[in-house]
This record gives structure tokens, C-alpha cells and sequence, in this order.
């Protein structure tokens, strides 16, 4: 089977290295299956989980947004942060929900009511991708 | 002369301070190697991400992105990245010195321009002198993650977005080698140098170009910064080391110069003994 290269990168270096038959990514405009010989693409990522099928399985990892560049032979994720599923600390990923949780209810600050929605949306993402249910 | 005993004394503290900066050097040495590698590990996002920001910057013509446009200037930001603690030689001094002369040419009075500090010394030097410093980061670890600057990273963005100021300069120190580095400024908002690599791979843009420069623009000014933190924090780490490194070697020196002062003091110390007894030995005769 034909395979395909994909990176994930993020600023505090590589992530993930290697060859995979199939790439499923969450974009904004919904998901998205990358086979080799895709069209050269770029599109940006939700938090979300990145899918990639290889002939020893399955693995995920989870990207807090970001965007996926696409050629033919090469898929590129740039994330601000990723994480493989098994490099996942699920106490940290709910203890940071948790947190995130109780700033939302607490509704003192108008202006971090963005943020604790967005941290707690990468800790569900993040317990999510752990647990394996996408 | 002074007495045996306060040489000795100084000897002592010397040897003592030269033992401290000797560990301080083999600290930042080791954290020096540890922050280059982070740098290095750093480029090949920084690439891809100018890649493709490149090649979506020349696929739509219009450019009519805000963080891509120049508008007139009403104010000016300049953010500056130096350290927590000093004991690094001229490497604060100097990043803060290149900032505050383009600061002092470029403009009349200080209301037409705002400072963000990375580092205790440059938020402590720009708000003693009356600069208005906006928002501040102290306390970065030695190897600082992404998330660690990614507020402030994008509160400056958003400054700029808000226009609360119209363009955004850096200065950081860039690291050349370990024994070189030199203060640097660098313009990150509105993008304008962006490099046209020669990989012109024409791309289809999902949902539209436009909107992927919403996401992308943010992002690459952020990762500008990021990279200059890393690129500063091997420069400071360098400096430190060096600086550390002459501080133990002028210890050494002055070791040895006292020693010498000392051993001379003991010299004469005996043979005003020894002429003392043979005057004595002499007078009883």
C-alpha cells in the first residue's frame, strides 16, 4: 500500500515522524481524509484529534489547533502544542479540566471567560484522545 | 603593609568567590548547550511555518490582511527580551541600550511609543525611566515552553491587531556563537519581509486563503517572538558563562597575587625575627 509522510511539529520541537497510509484531520470546515497523492492543501485546524492509520494501527494524537499543510507525498501538522495519545498525563488533562471548569462557573472576569473555555476544551481534548473516543 | 593575617583573610574570601562563580560557569554552560539545542529544535517549525505563509502570502494577490498592510504610524511598540538576573555581563546592558538609542531616534516623546519587557531588567530599567510598559513577563524558566510566552505573545499581536499601536519591533540578542552575540532588531508586525521561498507549490486553501491567514498570521508573528526568546535565553546563557568564566580567571590572577604578597610579608616577618635574636645574642656578649 502506498504510504504517506507525516510530521507534526510544534515549537518545542518535533512531535511525530513517519509513514502512515491514511491521515484523518480535523479542520474548520469539518474533517478531512488525506491519502497519498493529495492535492497540495493547506487548512486550519480545531482542537481537536489527528487520526493517522498505518499498518501497525491506529494512533492519535491530540493538536490544539494550528494548520496542516498537505502535499502529495508529505503531510506537515504545525500546532502550537500536540501530544501522542500515549504520551498523554490523563491526571494532569483533568485536573486541568477540572480547573478550566471552575473558572467558567465562577464568571468573575468577563475577559478570561475565553481562555478557561478554550483550556478546557484542550483537556477534554486532551482526556478525549487519551481514552480513545473521538 | 597589611598584616599576614588580613591577607590571609583575603585569600580565603577569594578563593571562596571563585569557587562560586566557577559553579555559576559550569551552570550556564550546561544550561547554554541544553538552550541552543531548543533553538535548533525550534527551526524546522519556524521554516515550515514561513513556508507556508510564503506561499499563501504570494497565492492572494490582494493582501488586504491587517497584519499585513502598513498604516501610518501613531504609535510603536517595542518589545524587549532580556533577562531576570543580572551577573551576565554587558548582555542586558547591551540589548537595552540598542533599544532605548532607536527609541531616542525614531521618536520625540515617549507617548508615541509603548514597551513590552521580557526579563526583570528591561521592565525594571524602561519604568524607572518613565516609559510606558504595557504588560511585562519575569520569571521564565531557563528553557521556556511555548506556553510560557504564549500570553504575552498574543496580547502583543492583539495590541496590534486593536491598533492600540501600529507596528512592533523586537530586540533580542541572537546568538552567533558561544563567545558571540549581538543585539538585534527585528520588525514583527505588519509582516512585510516575508521570505518568497523558492518552493512555489501552488496550494489549495480550505476553507479560503483569507481565512487561513486569520489563523496562520497570528500564529507565525507568535512564533517570531518565541523564537527570539530561545534565541536570546542561548545568548544569555553564553554571556553568563563567559562572564562567569573572566570573573573566576581574575580571581585566579588575584590569588596568586596575594600569595606572592603573602609569602614576601612571611619572609620578612622571619628575618626581622632572626635579626631581632642575633641583636639580642649579640648584646648579651
Amino acid at each position: 500500500m502506498k504510504t504517506i509522510t507525516v510530521n507534526i511539529v510544534t515549537p518545542d520541537g518535533p512531535v511525530y515522524d513517519s509513514e502512515v497510509n491514511m491521515v484523518i484531520a480535523k479542520t474548520v470546515t469539518g474533517e478531512m481524509g488525506i491519502l497519498p497523492g493529495h492535492i497540495p492543501t493547506v487548512a486550519p485546524l480545531v482542537i481537536g484529534s489527528i487520526r493517522l492509520d498505518s499498518d501497525n494501527g491506529t494512533e492519535l494524537v491530540a493538536v490544539s489547533g494550528g494548520f496542516v499543510e498537505i502535499r502529495p507525498d508529505k503531510v506537515t501538522i504545525l500546532s502550537p502544542s500536540a501530544e501522542i495519545a500515549s504520551s498523554i498525563d490523563l491526571a494532569r488533562a483533568k485536573e486541568a479540566g477540572n480547573r478550566a471548569e471552575q473558572r467558567l462557573q465562577s464568571k468573575q472576569d468577563n475577559i478570561d471567560f475565553k481562555r478557561a473555555e478554550l483550556s478546557l476544551k484542550r483537556a477534554m481534548n486532551r482526556i478525549n484522545v487519551k481514552e480513545g473516543n473521538i | 603593609m597589611a598584616s599576614l593575617r588580613d591577607i590571609k583573610k583575603r585569600i580565603t574570601s577569594t578563593k571562596s568567590t571563585s569557587q562560586i562563580t566557577k559553579a555559576m560557569q559550569m551552570v550556564s554552560s550546561s544550561k547554554m548547550t541544553r538552550a541552543e539545542a531548543n533553538a535548533k529544535a525550534y527551526v524546522p517549525y519556524m521554516e515550515k511555518i514561513q513556508d507556508v505563509v510564503a506561499a499563501i502570502a504570494a497565492g492572494t494577490t490582494d493582501g488586504s490582511h491587517p497584519m499585513l498592510v502598513s498604516r501610518p504610524v501613531k504609535k510603536t511598540a517595542y518589545l524587549v527580551i532580556t533577562s531576570d538576573r543580572g551577573l551576565a555581563g554587558g548582555y542586558n546592558s547591551n540589548i537595552i541600550r540598542a533599544a532605548k538609542n532607536a527609541m531616542e531616534e525614531r521618536h520625540n516623546s515617549k507617548d508615541e511609543l509603548v514597551v513590552i519587557a521580557i526579563g526583570r531588567m528591561a521592565s525594571e530599567f524602561f519604568a524607572k525611566r518613565g516609559y510606558n510598559v504595557v504588560d511585562e513577563e519575569i520569571g521564565l524558566p531557563d528553557q521556556p515552553s511555548f506556553a510560557d510566552i504564549k500570553q504575552i505573545a498574543r496580547k502583543a499581536v492583539g495590541m496590534f491587531t486593536d491598533g492600540t499601536y501600529d507596528e512592533l519591533y523586537m530586540y533580542y540578542s541572537h546568538f552567533v556563537s558561544a563567545i558571540q552575540h549581538e543585539p538585534t532588531e527585528k520588525k514583527v508586525l505588519p509582516i512585510t519581509d516575508i521570505a518568497t521561498s523558492s518552493t512555489t507549490a501552488s496550494y489549495e486553501f480550505e476553507p479560503s486563503g483569507e481565512a487561513i491567514l486569520e489563523v496562520l498570521l497570528p500564529q507565525y508573528a507568535e512564533s517570531l517572538i518565541y523564537g527570539a526568546l530561545l534565541d536570546g535565553k542561548a545568548s544569555e546563557h553564553a554571556s553568563r558563562m563567559t562572564a562567569m568564566k573572566s570573573a573566576t580567571d581574575n580571581a585566579n590572577e588575584l590569588i596568586g597575587s596575594l600569595t606572592l604578597v603573602y609569602n614576601r610579608a612571611r619572609q620578612a616577618a622571619i628575618t626581622q625575627e632572626i635579626t631581632e635574636i642575633v641583636g639580642g645574642a649579640a648584646a648579651l656578649e
